[in-house]
């Protein structure tokens, strides 16, 4: 398996305070990456990297051949990675249908047809009883998944999740694992998520990245990863929900 | 050009200046804490001015004595207003609140035009056209006291924001809006007496400026344009900076005025906004955001 | 096509509220038959905000770009028209032509320069603010259109309507204002179902957000600065001829932006309608308050501007969409999905 994301030594600084140091990963093509690490540890600054929000200080993202780094966030989304994030931002004003189909226009300029994939989407993540509410007036787990409605209606060719699963419940983490493996197996999307909730990174992941500290301090296979001393050690103290 | 005359036109725009810096000061610290740009500030000034008017007028109370009871006064239609009108505003969006102190600043020129007429109003002191001598220098004199003023009230302000405790309370507020709700402020209080105190600058500004310019009714909007102008130069929020900020658009009319038309010196404050808005919009002494 | 874009233009726009702005608009074209001048010139003042108010609306109500120089366009766009007219002979039917690319072209300068440089909320707004000012005074030593002494059109009483030179009665402007608000009801209308539509409000509501679906902000705010500033250009040509006489300390002046957004924002901010409700209640309201005051013997100045402030005040602090979205929903006529 080719890999579609290669994230090859990054690092970013703010104010001297060096937040992700010379952290690299891959993630293979139809592959599903689970990010973590206790809080504090650089996952959101790395997504900010790959996503464009800022210019890495050093280092490369290379989406399926291409390099990506520096990129504004818009012209990222072009090249075909979609994110949500950590703290949800709809357009509160706009309704939830409404939310999603300015995620479809991206690839579908007929807002007919956009309706129609939006509502698709919609449906997908079991939201389309909700599609005519403002999206400032639901619950939070339904922002979340409304955040990531919207950017699976881009049809990006990977997906970044930041923390989606956060405040749900057991069960409706469960309906998300499933929403995700299905689109993974089916239509082969690609993922990259940061989680807390280690019942959805073990339930999805094929491959975990542990960072602590900016660095990356352990990958590979799930199981063997939640078992490693040094992950286990960072973890000390966090309320890792294993 | 003979250089005394320039040094006298810029020693007077200085001098002038403090006493925008003055006016503007009022909306940097309301803007600083509560923020809320309060688009009545011109409008507010008048009001002092008519003040100092009537008090003038009707008791022949100095300008520079009736400032006392003006600044409490404003103080007072600032605290109200915070409290009463605006509060409920703090969380809504910016056009809102904009829409609501234009408002208010469209009934207070015209209640102002109700009461007083369109015509220009002024007052004569005794010691109007004294000027005194500084070296080669002559500088009229109620530019001198109204200058000298304006740098004590402002002292007085940055030394009761640094020190009292009230100072440090509404400080934390600007900083931290939850954070001093945490802690147990009452931020709402604390907002009010904000405002209340941005509006007795302006009033005291309004007063002394009495003395230095005629008043219409119509003043306020070109006052409120200018406490913009003033405050974003400096810095929004920063009180040093609207001082700054006071002195150089002061400078920059009265040279203007030399050099140029006397009707073009808005052009180069505005000049100056422009410059400052695109290339250091925080302001030339204002923290960056 | 032509069945794709009525399609558009009518998709979810339930079938009273067709019967009720049809039933406004032939209400409008009749006025002229019913009304004294005195009325007319009332509802032409009204027309005159409601398209102004439509224009502004696309930049502040679509796209979230808040701007209180609207009176720069108007002003430039007056004064091309008029000198173009005056020096040139050249008629305002095409010196429009000329007053649209510059009012654009300003818009394109300001909003490059703000865009470019980060510039947004309140100090976009001031931005704004400050570069209509700057243009009001260079216009005060602007010799060519006669500086602060006001620039003026000939006029002479006209018996017949020349709507290529806008030299005519009342009622011609009346019509050119109506089918003028029409048209940009509809052109809006059709802005906000196509794909700019959603980009913009997807902007107004969160910029970072927008961004990640794609979506070239910067571009897109463009977009919305050159057509509101062109649609609004069309409000100065209007006035210039209507009013026959300028003055840049008028029609830059700052009140003046204010008096033309106060319309869509009383309305309801965003919305198609808003700024023709607002328009009528607005202009209503002052000139109602004028004449009670007058009938009363109140005829002291700025007493009507003190309640029309009171007014004003209120309906934002109890109304903060504006009129119309509350209104819309009593009357039942809530877009479907």
């Amino acid at each position: 398996m080719s890999d579609l994301l290669v994230v090859d030594g990054i690092s970013k600084s703010f104010r001297g305070l060096r937040a992700v140091s010379r952290a690299s990963l891959t993630v293979p093509k139809g592959g599903i990456v689970g990010l973590i690490g206790p809080n504090g540890a650089g996952k959101t600054t790395c997504f900010n990297m790959i996503a464009g929000v800022y210019k890495p200080d050093e280092g490369s993202v290379t989406l399926d051949g291409r390099r990506i780094d520096g990129l504004r966030p818009d012209l990222i989304c072009h090249a075909g990675v979609g994110r949500t994030f950590q703290i949800v931002k709809p357009f509160k004003e706009l309704t939830a249908l409404d939310n999603v189909m300015v995620g479809a226009l991206h690839t579908e300029s007929d807002t007919r047809r956009a309706k129609r994939e939006a509502e698709a989407v919609l449906d997908r993540l079991g939201m389309l009883e909700k599609r005519n509410q403002p999206a400032g007036q639901l619950t939070l787990p339904e922002r979340k998944r409304l955040e990531v409605a919207r950017a699976l209606a881009t049809k990006p060719r990977i997906l970044l999740l930041d923390e989606v699963m956060a405040g749900l419940r057991p069960t409706e983490t469960d309906q998300m694992v499933a929403v995700f493996r299905d689109l993974n197996q089916r239509e082969g999307l690609t993922i990259l998520l940061i989680e807390h909730v280690m019942r959805a990174v073990m339930a999805l992941s094929q491959q975990v990245v542990v960072l602590h500290h900016g660095e990356v301090i352990a990958r590979g296979d799930p199981q063997a990863v939640v078992r490693d001393p040094a992950v286990l050690e960072c973890y000390l103290g966090e309320e890792a929900e294993i | 050009m003979p250089i005394e005359l320039v040094l006298n036109v810029t020693l007077q725009g200085l001098l002038t200046g403090l006493v925008y810096g003055l006016m503007a000061l009022g909306l940097s610290v309301i803007f600083g804490v509560v923020r809320v740009v309060n688009f009545a500030h011109g409008e507010m000034m008048t009001i002092a001015m008519y003040g100092a008017i009537v008090a003038f007028g009707a008791w022949q109370i100095d300008p520079l004595v009736a400032m006392v009871p003006i600044a409490a006064l404003l103080f007072a239609l600032g605290y109200v207003m915070q409290a009463w009108l605006i509060n409920p505003f703090i969380n809504r969006p910016e056009h809102s609140q904009f829409m609501l102190l234009a408002a208010v600043a469209i009934v207070m020129v015209n209640a102002l035009l109700m009461i007083f007429g369109p015509d220009a109003r002024t007052t004569l002191v005794d010691y109007a056209l004294d000027s005194v001598e500084i070296g080669p220098l002559l500088a009229d004199k109620v530019r001198l006291i109204t200058a000298g003023l304006a740098l004590a009230i402002t002292a007085g302000l940055f030394a009761f924001f640094k020190l009292s405790r009230t100072g440090k309370a509404i400080r934390a507020c600007a900083d931290n809006y939850m954070g001093a709700l945490t802690v147990g402020l009452n931020v709402k209080q604390l907002y009010a007496f904000t405002f209340g105190l941005g509006s007795a600058c302006v009033g005291a500004a309004g007063a002394m400026m009495v003395l230095l310019i005629d008043v219409t009714p119509n003043l306020g909007p070109a006052f409120t344009l200018q406490a913009f102008v003033i405050v974003i130069v400096g810095g929004l929020g920063s009180m040093p900076g609207a001082l700054l900020g006071g002195v150089l658009i002061g400078l920059s009319e009265a040279l203007s005025g030399l050099f140029f038309a006397p009707s073009a010196k808005s052009m180069f404050a505005i000049a100056l906004l422009i410059l400052v808005l695109l290339f250091r919009p925080q302001g030339l002494l204002g923290k960056k955001a | 096509m032509i069945a794709g874009l009525y399609e558009r233009l009518l998709d979810g726009v339930p079938r009273r509220a067709l019967l009720l702005l049809g039933l406004l608009l032939i209400a409008m074209l009749v006025a002229p038959l019913l009304v004294d001048p005195y009325l007319l010139s009332i509802l032409i003042l009204v027309l005159y905000f409601a398209y102004t108010g439509q224009a502004w609306n696309v930049m502040m109500g679509f796209c979230g770009q808040l701007s209180l120089g609207h009176s720069l366009y108007v002003g430039l766009a007056a004064y091309t028209s008029a000198a173009l007219y005056v020096h040139f002979q050249l008629p305002p039917t095409i010196g429009a032509l000329a007053a649209i690319s510059i009012s654009m072209a300003f818009g394109a300068g300001i909003g490059f320069l703000a865009f470019r440089f980060g510039i947004g909320g309140t100090y976009f707004a001031l931005l704004t603010i400050a570069f209509a000012e700057f243009t009001r005074v260079g216009f005060d030593h602007f010799a060519w259109v006669n500086g602060s002494g006001g620039f003026f059109l000939p006029v002479e009483q006209y018996t017949r309507n020349d709507v290529l030179n806008l030299r005519g009665r009342p009622v011609m402007f009346y019509y050119l204002l109506l089918a003028l608000t029409v048209a940009a009801f509809v052109f809006c209308r059709w802005l906000l179902t196509g794909r700019i539509g959603y980009y913009w409000q997807a902007i107004r509501e969160d910029q970072e957000a927008a961004q990640t679906l794609g979506i070239n902000t910067f571009r897109y705010k463009m977009l919305a600065v050159l057509i509101s500033s062109g649609m609004t250009a069309l409000s100065g040509v209007f006035f210039a001829f209507y009013y026959n006489n300028l003055f840049p300390e008028q029609i830059f002046n700052i009140s003046r932006s204010i008096e033309l957004i106060l319309g869509p924002i009383i309305g309801g901010l965003g919305s198609l309608f808003g700024p023709i409700l607002g328009a009528f209640v607005l202009t209503l309201l002052a000139e109602g308050l004028y004449e009670t005051l007058h009938g009363l013997g109140y005829d002291i100045p700025g007493i009507k501007h003190v309640f029309y402030g009171i007014c004003l005040a209120a309906v934002i602090m109890y109304l903060p969409h504006g009129i119309w979205p509350p209104l819309r929903r009593k009357l039942g006529l809530e877009t479907r999905q």
